[in-house]
């Protein structure tokens, strides 16, 4: 049994040195067959690690809106087009809702300090619940606190566009800018969202955030039609949305098409499912190179089978066994599949670098995409290499020998 | 008794059908050999040799007749059984050597142990005494095409031999060979032939024929023992 065992290993051994000596002697032949390995294998993982990848910086940037939170944005009705402060608190009593965030724009024509202007500034309310939520986001300086939602107060939070735009070398805090024409006590300067965060989904990413009430104030309204409601522990998003639906309805008086919540849970699970089939359908197309790759392989062998008949009938003479003749030309097959796949694992995982670069994903290195092109190569080797060996190993010694 | 049963052959036909017509290339061939012996099979293409040959060779196997070979009975075995066979007991020869081009003189001559399954070490060793042998030492790592064909013929002889098989059967040996380098191939046969090796040459040569220990002819299928003479 192991001298058995001893026999296979070694001409396994052999069979692995035969076969390099004939890859090695077809080389350009040996290149075009395992090139539709190669293609396939890459595409299958660029595709997989990309998509992964991809749907990796989605999931985190969902995180950071913040799975657990509604968005809100009311429509209103003919009697009464968005919410009030009274109706907020109204929401933010709710058991399934731990707080809100409202987002107030201001359109102000132009912002100034001493002689500088800018015209295209953004500004935008919030409350200090939203910096609560985010306080990451603010570099220097503070946040907003309640007591400037409480008493409108004039002081102002300024990006880092806006830091370049007024304050180049200077420290921008306790500078008082001119917003629209009313003077504003710098506090704090934060950083843009550019993940897709909280902010971008109103409306993109403001330049200068006010307390909320000063906000109202500057409109000269009390109307609040976007903001975000925050879901309390425990739960779900689902019964969150139905009690603040309930609550909206009642306020609208049951008027459609009034208000809309959007959840980020819906929408990241759709995201998710779209991306996952996504991900199975390009697997799919990819697949289908990889077995192509296969037949243009198997062709390669069968083409080998009859140009060595020659040699198989000899070695067929000189003793090789039926299983000998068979397993070099499935390792032959084998080897070549692989080094496709190898090949095609390197320019994959290069490819995907590449993607995830141009896409602004953060690759990360997928070994069970890796194993998955290693293995289905592998496979693709043995699979389609069986048939063209099968024929070698039936050859006939003499008519192998009778066509010198 | 255990030597009559080294090789012999009862009544062995050969049937192939072409185009629909049954062609009898083997008829009722009776043939013993014993040990030792260096026999010819002489006889004109289309004789019906060449099969006769793969039939002894265990590369084909009889429509009927009995074909013992060391105690075994061919015609009974099935294709796995036949190559191991063929690789305990024949060594082949064939009329252009048949090397592998991409293989030296001595990758060549290891061919036959690396199937029979002998270990890397004892497989060089054993393929470097028979080139040793065949006078051809020094020229082991060369390619077949850089040897002359009388060099390239040695290799195949010595390949043939390295499994130390009971029988070498040779197909018309000197076939490709300029007559100087057939004299040397055939000086070589008769050498191994006192050396105890049992040789069968199938040929056409007459010339070539003489110098086994024994001739037997062969013509359409039919085989006689032979006196001196030949038709081809």
């Amino acid at each position: 049994m192991l001298k058995k065992i001893r026999g296979t290993l070694m001409m396994t051994c052999e069979c692995v040195r035969m076969s390099m000596d004939n890859i090695r002697g077809n080389k350009v032949r040996s290149f075009l067959t395992l090139l539709g390995i190669m293609i396939g294998v890459t595409a299958v993982i660029a595709l997989i690690s990309t998509v992964n990848a991809v749907s990796g910086s989605l999931a985190s940037s969902f995180q950071s809106m913040g799975v657990g939170t509604l968005t809100v944005s009311v429509a209103g009705n003919n009697l009464k087009s968005g919410l009030t402060s009274e109706d907020l608190e109204q929401i933010t009593d709710l058991d399934e809702i731990v707080g809100l965030t409202p987002s107030v724009n201001v359109s102000v024509s132009s912002v100034s300090y001493g002689s500088k202007i800018v015209t295209d500034l953004t500004v935008s309310g919030r409350n200090a619940y939203y910096f609560i939520l985010n306080r990451d986001m603010v570099l220097q300086g503070r946040t907003l606190k309640f007591f400037d939602d409480d008493s409108a107060t004039s002081v102002c939070l300024i990006s880092q566009d806006a830091v370049d735009a007024f304050f180049a070398g200077i420290n921008p805090l306790g500078e008082v800018i001119y917003v629209g024409g009313l003077p504003f006590t710098v506090v704090g300067r934060y950083e843009e969202d550019t993940g897709g965060g909280i902010s971008s989904i109103f409306s993109g990413s403001p330049d200068i955030l006010i307390p909320y009430t000063t906000a109202l104030r500057m409109n000269g309204t009390d109307i609040i039609t976007s903001f975000i409601v925050y879901i309390a522990d425990g739960y779900s998003s689902d019964a969150a949305e139905t009690a603040l639906s309930d609550l909206l309805d009642k306020i609208f008086e049951y008027e459609d098409d009034t208000f809309t919540i959007t959840s980020m849970e819906t929408v990241e699970n759709t995201m998710e499912t779209m991306l996952g089939m996504m991900s199975s359908l390009l697997a799919g197309i990819a697949s289908i190179a990889l077995v192509v790759g296969g037949i243009g392989i198997m062709n390669m062998m069968l083409t080998t089978v009859t140009e060595r008949t020659v040699e198989i009938g000899l070695k067929k003479a000189l003793g090789a066994m039926p299983w000998q003749i068979r397993l070099q030309f499935l390792i032959e097959s084998f080897m070549l599949s692989m080094l496709g796949g190898l090949l095609g694992v390197a320019a994959g995982v290069g490819l995907s670098m590449i993607l995830c670069n141009v896409l602004g994903a953060s690759f990360t290195f997928s070994g069970s995409a890796v194993a998955l092109g290693v293995g289905f190569s592998a496979a693709v080797g043995i699979i389609f290499g069986y048939a063209p060996a099968r024929k070698a190993s039936k050859l006939n010694p003499i008519d192998a020998l009778r066509s010198v | 008794m255990e030597n009559s049963k080294f090789f012999e052959m009862r009544g062995i036909d050969k049937d192939y059908t072409m185009a629909d017509e049954a062609v009898h290339v083997l008829r009722h061939i009776d043939l013993t050999i014993r040990e030792g012996e260096f026999l010819s099979v002489l006889g004109p293409s289309g004789s019906g040799k060449s099969t006769l040959m793969n039939i002894i060779g265990c590369l084909d196997t009889p429509t009927a007749g009995r074909y013992t070979l060391k105690g075994r009975e061919v015609e009974e075995l099935d294709e796995q059984e036949l190559a191991e066979l063929r690789s305990r007991e024949i060594g082949f020869i064939f009329q252009n050597s048949q090397l592998l081009p991409r293989l030296t003189a001595i990758q060549n001559v290891e061919l036959p142990l690396i199937y029979a399954g002998i270990g890397g070490r004892e497989r060089r060793r054993r393929a470097t005494a028979m080139l040793r042998r065949v006078g051809l030492e020094e020229r082991m790592d060369h390619l077949p095409t850089q040897l002359s064909g009388g060099q390239q013929q040695r290799v195949a002889i010595a390949r043939a031999l390295v499994g130390d098989p009971s029988i070498l059967l040779a197909d018309e040996p000197t076939g490709a060979l300029d007559q100087k380098t057939g004299r040397q191939i055939m000086a070589l046969f008769r050498q191994l032939n006192a050396e105890r090796r049992t040789i069968i040459m199938i040929t056409h040569d007459m010339n070539i024929a003489r110098n086994a220990t024994r001739v037997v002819h062969i013509i359409d299928g039919v085989l006689t023992e032979g006196g001196g003479t030949a038709d081809a």
